[in-house]
């Protein structure tokens, strides 16, 4: 009984290996360097899809024909510049995890320095106005003895 | 002025989320805005889904107007527009072209035999690399395109009564109005 238990384990798990190994269908790369390459891009690119996937995770239909259509891209000798491009001609800086700066999302790029101004112009504010307030603590004797 | 800090403080996050909560409700967070729009659709050249061996071009349908539809067998929320665009076909004021996505054409028949055929001429992509030049990562999508074969309107997920009344219909009316 136990071993019948094992062989189905040992079973299952090499099956749910070859399941794994089917939703990434292996492409016919030139070589080990061009693999590389394609990983670090769609790495870097959004699925359109299921938003917070990248291209290179996500099992949705479009991210699997986006991830062929940019291995022929690559066959055919394109740089990765024109595949970006070719991308956000198609499904705008969205697809982009890394954006341009533009006009239109330069408050992205520099909205968390804005707060960190922000921030610190408080704390500017706040340390001058206690520094003010002890001078003046300062200034008038205080008998009351308990200055802890 | 200090005690009241916390609460200006509070009252300014609860302004931003409420924001938040209006933003989002005022659009789809899903649909991505597409660069097409006001460009001239890409060129396709696709199999008809009742006589594959016809094809349509993007030359074939210039001169007239018309509404392509992405749908597929299996795609839930086409179900839910089916019904919405079949009643407007007939008054519509433009042709309704089927754009049938990654769909064996047995299904996508099947499907149409138990749900209606509304369109006027239905085109097949079974493996979706034309949909990829249109910027298609779902469906539904339609694509309103003018007689010069200009993109002049896309929706993304499915075609309520309301995205009928309030945005597909004025943008077709806008469109015929300047066509004259």
């Amino acid at each position: 009984m136990r071993r019948l238990l094992r062989v189905f384990l040992v079973a299952s798990l090499l099956l749910g290996g070859f399941a794994c190994a089917q939703a990434i269908e292996p492409m016919p790369f030139k070589d080990h360097a061009q693999e590389l390459r394609f990983q670090h891009l769609t790495h870097q690119l959004r699925c359109p899809m299921c938003q917070n996937e990248t291209l290179a995770d996500s099992n949705a239909p479009i991210a699997r024909d986006l991830r062929n259509q940019i291995f022929r891209m690559m066959q055919e000798g394109r740089s990765d510049d024109e595949i970006r491009q070719y991308l956000v001609a198609r499904y705008s800086e969205f697809v982009l995890y890394d954006p341009p700066l533009t006009v239109g999302t330069s408050l992205l790029w520099f909205g968390p320095l804005l707060i960190l101004l922000g921030g610190a112009g408080v704390v500017l504010v706040m340390i001058r106005q206690r520094s003010r307030a002890a001078r003046t603590m300062d200034e008038t004797p205080t008998d009351s003895g308990d200055d802890w | 002025m200090n005690r009241l800090l916390p609460f200006i403080g509070f009252m300014l996050l609860v302004g931003l989320f409420g924001f938040g909560i209006w933003w989002n409700t005022q659009h789809d967070p899903n649909a991505i805005p597409t660069p097409l729009l006001n460009k001239p659709a890409p060129e396709f050249n696709l199999p008809k889904l009742y006589e594959p061996a016809q094809k349509v071009s993007k030359a074939d349908l210039l001169g007239k107007p018309y509404l392509l539809n992405v749908f597929a067998s299996w795609c839930i929320e086409c179900g839910v527009e089916h019904p919405v665009l079949s009643a407007a076909a007939p008054t519509l004021g433009v042709q309704l072209v089927g754009y049938n996505y990654k769909d064996p054409p047995a299904d996508a028949k099947n499907w149409l035999a138990k749900h209606g055929n509304p369109y006027a001429l239905l085109i097949a992509d079974e493996p979706g690399n034309t949909a990829i030049d249109f910027g298609v990562y779902g469906a539904p999508e339609s694509f309103l395109i003018d007689a010069k074969g200009v993109i002049r309107y896309k929706h993304i997920g499915p075609i309520t009564p309301e995205v009928m009344a309030k945005e597909l219909k004025p943008a077709i009316a806008a469109m015929l109005k300047e066509a004259q």
